[in-house]
């Protein structure tokens, strides 16, 4: 009774709460919810209409929120998460990526399997554990923000229950991310122990006594093996082509470009301002990974004849890329980073979103002849996936070339003028197989269809676990619009790149200590 | 005039063509391609001579973060190079649309942005634009040759793309360093801003290297050549007529416009490589090219030949080998272009052969023909009175005044010239009559593409001056900065 009485007389204040910053999260966490809870309506138009535009709504009114708070800046719940405009502008790839998911998987096996409510509501947590991800400015907060986004996508993996190979891969996921996760606790751990300190600040202050540390560098290198199993920097991304091509391909997608996202942006705030001043012992580090990175996604992707995997091998090399942005420690590095990731999101969603249409209308699932004859049937579709192949290699009149001229001038104004030789070295190689998609759509007939009704790996048909009457070819304009809309955007930014610029340079701002 | 509306004129036009039906699509490029054949006309008209710096110049600030300027202008070094990609592309448009193809809406959008990307590298001001274009005009040919060409063609363009752009990527790269690295101030592409603000001569080094393998492979000069039998081959022949007549001289423009004024150090420092690598394939081009009997190769081997004469003149560092190489650059384009042609109606007369033993006794009753193509065969021998002949000579002039030692050597790649190009005419015009051989007249829709051309390269040789007048102050200036380095380098050899 009488510590009741204490308690309620000492006027205990919570944490100031910045409902306003958090406004974003809270809208995909409760988009979640409400999502979860519409899935269990019996009717029919319910689940399969009201649930994906509640989930479209969620990810709009995050969007929005963002836009809202754009130009601010706040510490979250007690200076755990940081909002600012690098996490408002990665908010924005998450969700534009989470809307593309949402259309893509509108009719897709999985959603059905899975049931409505479940699949969206699992991508909207993911999301939201995106969001935590980025904006953390604590170790914990980066370990929840981890933990949150990987394991909905873990179960998402496995949502075409009757396909073997989305189980294996939900599976294989589970078990490989989690000793990722694992890798990054302990490095957190050691950080932790070297600096006494949690929270950003604090480490990045104490950072230039322990900087010889031993187990302060043991430390930091386990921290960067653990996000780099999240961004599939190799020697750490042995699991990503297996797993993108088991899952399904809408995942596929979305963990394609926002998992890439997150990852990087934590890797942004997590080195570029709690570790700022051991540039010089993690700089030389990272842009040997990132130069092993380049070398095997390239030289994996060659030859793949999955798109899937193909793609799965691409955004490794990708990620290698992007990598040349956190190594240089720079505000230019920033920018150039964020800038890539955008245009990394719309070349990726138009050429999922191509593989989603023909994987329903041919025989062939993701193996390179379903795309055979493209040019001639669907030009364009065609010319979506063209666009985003020439943009991934880095050809001009496309947003990924100017992304990849952002890189390599960070790269050299940041004295890494070899790393930008490597990257171009890297593009060469990748012209291997970004091509010969192209010449297979353009140059090719197409495949018969009744000449291969099964997969060859695995002797069923190459769409098991689907029931032939709702997989039939039919309309699909939601998927069309993706992969039109992004393979638009590739061009488009490609020729007037100022507005992405903007944000680059806005979410490069956030960073004071950069210069 | 605004440059922008003569750059962009093709593609809108085969931007439309991708929409109109099948029939009418056939002829759409024609008169895109006409029309920028026109304003370039115009442009050399109005071109006043006595001036040095950029004329009809267009200026605007890009992409602001990255310093990239949109930067169109024309001087003495690009006017010609301009006109002649105009002229080609026209004749290359009409004779392509006498021919039947698949969708043909298609095939002409990429043959009008193949136009505009030409354009665009001839025209840029700008170091990044220029890299952009020169990256871009590729782009139409991959699927040119890819969907349209002949047998082989999908690992032959997939070969031909690679070869180049690891060139170009290796270019990109270099080019952003020359961006980067330059001396102080705000970061700019623009080339009036980077030659005054050179990078230090440690960096040069590299940098043109990375220059020299990205034009040496599209030119393309002797080592860097593997593309070539297998893309030649496989491209349609109004398509190759283009590529080789006009993409190779991108190159060899590259090299004036900006090797020589942005890293002249490096230029002396690798003069003497560069001159080897001319000579090799002069020697390697002209030795093939009397050897092999596909007619489309023997073009493609004086090709590698006269590129080298090309890449000679531009590194004698000396202002005649320059203008010797402008000129050059403009007759072999001239000429290569009718040679195509006249292999396309050869091959028909021969049963669709295109490889000389097939051919024979083809003037008999083709007296017109016989006459164009002699023309033609002349003018690539570079007999005096050509204007090759004059071009050649100012390349010569230029290494000698340089190096003698390579000037020797090079001129046995005159005489070469003779035999391949004599070789050619007599085994496929007079000899014996082919098996498949059936001798009849052009047409008059041939006459229509043929005639022109040599109209022009006739009007040349009568008077070359106009070309080297209106180019000469540019010329220089582009030379002078290697010019003073070369002499620098060498005082400092003989003081020691």
């Amino acid at each position: 009774m009488s510590a009741a009485l204490t308690l309620a007389q000492a006027k205990v204040q919570g944490p100031a709460i910045d409902w306003a910053g958090l406004s974003p999260l809270l809208a995909l966490f409760g988009g979640a919810t409400i999502v979860l809870l519409v899935g269990l309506l019996r009717a029919r138009a319910a689940r399969e209409v009201l649930v994906p535009v509640l989930a479209l709504a969620s990810f709009g009114t995050a969007i929005g929120c963002g836009i809202w708070q754009l130009g601010e800046r706040s510490n979250l719940i007690s200076g755990a998460m940081r909002l600012d405009e690098l996490t408002i502008v990665l908010t924005f790839i998450f969700c534009a990526a989470g809307m593309a998911t949402v259309l893509l998987s509108w009719r897709s096996v999985a959603v059905r399997e899975a049931s409505h409510g479940e699949f969206y509501a699992l991508l909207l947590t993911s999301a939201a554990g995106m969001f935590v991800f980025v904006a953390a400015q604590n170790l914990v907060a980066l370990f929840l923000g981890l933990e949150l986004l990987s394991i909905p996508l873990y179960v998402l993996c496995a949502t075409e229950m009757r396909r073997s190979t989305s189980l294996e891969s939900g599976l294989k996921y589970l078990i490989i991310g989690s000793v990722g996760s694992a890798t990054l606790l302990y490095g957190l751990a050691l950080i932790y122990g070297a600096t006494g300190s949690t929270d950003y600040a604090g480490i990045a202050a104490k950072v230039g006594g322990v900087v010889s540390d031993p187990l302060f560098l043991t430390g930091i290198a386990l921290a960067l093996a653990g996000m780099g199993f999240k961004a599939s920097v190799a020697p750490f991304h042995q699991w990503t082509p297996d797993v993108y091509e088991g899952a399904p391909t809408p995942v596929t997608a979305f963990m394609a470009v926002a998992t890439k996202a997150a990852a990087l942006g934590a890797m942004l705030r997590f080195f570029d301002i709690a570790l700022l001043d051991a540039q010089s012992d993690w700089g030389p580090a990272i842009a040997v990974l990132a130069t092993i990175t380049i070398v095997v996604g390239n030289v994996g992707a060659l030859g793949q004849s999955s798109l899937k995997r193909l793609m799965a091998w691409s955004s490794v090399a990708q990620a290698g890329y992007m990598l040349a942005g956190v190594v240089v420690a720079t505000r230019l590095g920033v920018q150039a980073t964020v800038f890539y990731l955008a245009t990394y999101l719309f070349m990726n969603m138009a050429t999922f979103a191509v593989i989603v249409a023909r994987e329903r209308s041919t025989p062939f699932g993701d193996d390179i002849r379903s795309v055979a004859g493209l040019g001639a049937e669907q030009p364009l579709l065609a010319a979506a996936v063209t666009l985003a192949m020439l943009g991934l290699a880095g050809i001009p009149v496309t947003a990924g070339f100017i992304g990849k001229f952002y890189l390599i001038d960070a790269a050299v104004a940041g004295d890494y003028t070899w790393l930008g030789i490597v990257i171009v070295i890297g593009s060469m190689v990748s012209l291997g197989y970004y091509l010969r998609v192209i010449a297979v759509m353009w140059m090719q007939s197409p495949e018969p269809a009744e000449a291969v009704p099964v997969s060859p790996a695995t002797g069923r048909p190459a769409l098991a676990g689907g029931d032939t009457v709702a997989d039939a070819p039919r309309a699909q304009p939601e998927v069309w619009f993706v992969a039109l809309l992004f393979g638009a955007a590739t061009l488009v930014f490609g020729i007037i790149p100022s507005p992405l610029f903007d944000l680059a340079v806005r979410a490069g701002s956030a960073f004071a200590g950069l210069f | 005039m605004n440059l922008s509306i003569l750059l962009w004129l093709p593609l809108a036009v085969a931007t439309i063509s991708l929409v109109l039906p099948g029939a009418a699509s056939r002829y759409a490029a024609i008169p895109g391609a006409l029309a920028a054949c026109v304003l370039a006309v115009v442009t050399v008209v109005r071109f006043k001579t006595g001036t040095v710096g950029l004329q009809f110049a267009t200026d605007h600030l890009w992409i602001r973060e990255l310093g990239i300027h949109y930067k169109l202008g024309i001087d003495g070094l690009n006017l010609f190079l301009i006109l002649l990609a105009t002229v080609l592309f026209l004749a290359s448009a009409v004779w392509a649309s006498f021919t039947e193809w698949e969708r043909p809406g298609l095939f002409f959008f990429w043959f009008g942005l193949a136009e505009s990307g030409v354009l665009g590298a001839l025209m840029a001001q700008d170091l990044a634009l220029f890299v952009i274009f020169f990256d871009l005009m590729l782009v139409p040919f991959l699927f040119l040759t890819g969907s349209w060409g002949g047998p082989g063609r999908v690992p032959a363009i997939i070969k031909l793309f690679i070869y180049t752009l690891v060139g170009s990527l290796l270019m990109l790269a270099a080019a952003i360093a020359t961006g980067v690295l330059a001396p102080g101030g705000q970061i700019s592409f623009a080339f009036s801003d980077l030659v005054t603000r050179r990078v230090s001569s440690g960096s040069q080094d590299w940098i043109f290297l990375c220059f020299a393998a990205a034009f040496l492979v599209k030119m393309p000069a002797f080592p860097f050549h593997g593309w070539m039998p297998d893309g030649y081959r496989a491209m349609p022949l109004p398509v190759l007529a283009v590529f080789s007549g006009i993409l190779s001289k991108v190159a060899a423009y590259g090299f004036l416009r900006v090797v020589l004024p942005l890293y002249p150090d490096a230029s002396v420092h690798f003069q003497e490589l560069m001159l080897l690598i001319s000579l090799a394939s002069i020697l390697y081009g002209s030795a093939m090219a009397f050897t092999t009997t596909n007619t489309r190769l023997i073009l493609g081997y004086s090709s590698v030949a006269q590129l080298g004469f090309i890449t000679l003149g531009v590194f004698s560092l000396r202002p005649e080998g320059a203008q010797g190489a402008i000129l050059q650059a403009v007759n072999h384009g001239l000429v290569v272009a009718p040679a195509f042609f006249i292999v396309g109606l050869l091959a028909a007369r021969a049963g669709g052969s295109e490889d000389l033993r097939d051919m024979g006794g083809l003037a008999f009753r083709a007296p017109v023909l016989a006459t164009l193509f002699l023309i033609v065969t002349l003018a690539t021998l570079a007999m005096p009175g050509s204007s090759n002949f004059v071009g050649e000579f100012l390349i010569l002039l230029g290494v000698f005044k340089a190096k003698v030692v390579f000037s020797v050597i090079a001129f046995a790649g005159v005489v070469m010239a003779s035999v391949y190009a004599l070789r050619m005419f007599i085994r496929a015009m007079h000899n014996r009559e082919g098996p498949t051989v059936t001798s009849r007249e052009m047409t008059l829709a041939d006459g229509v593409v043929l005639v022109p051309l040599v109209l022009a390269i006739l009007g040349l040789a009568l008077y070359p001056q106009l070309a080297l007048k209106k180019g000469e102050g540019t010329v220089v200036r582009s030379v002078a900065p290697a010019q003073q380095a070369a002499a620098a380098a060498e005082r400092a050899e003989v003081t020691p």
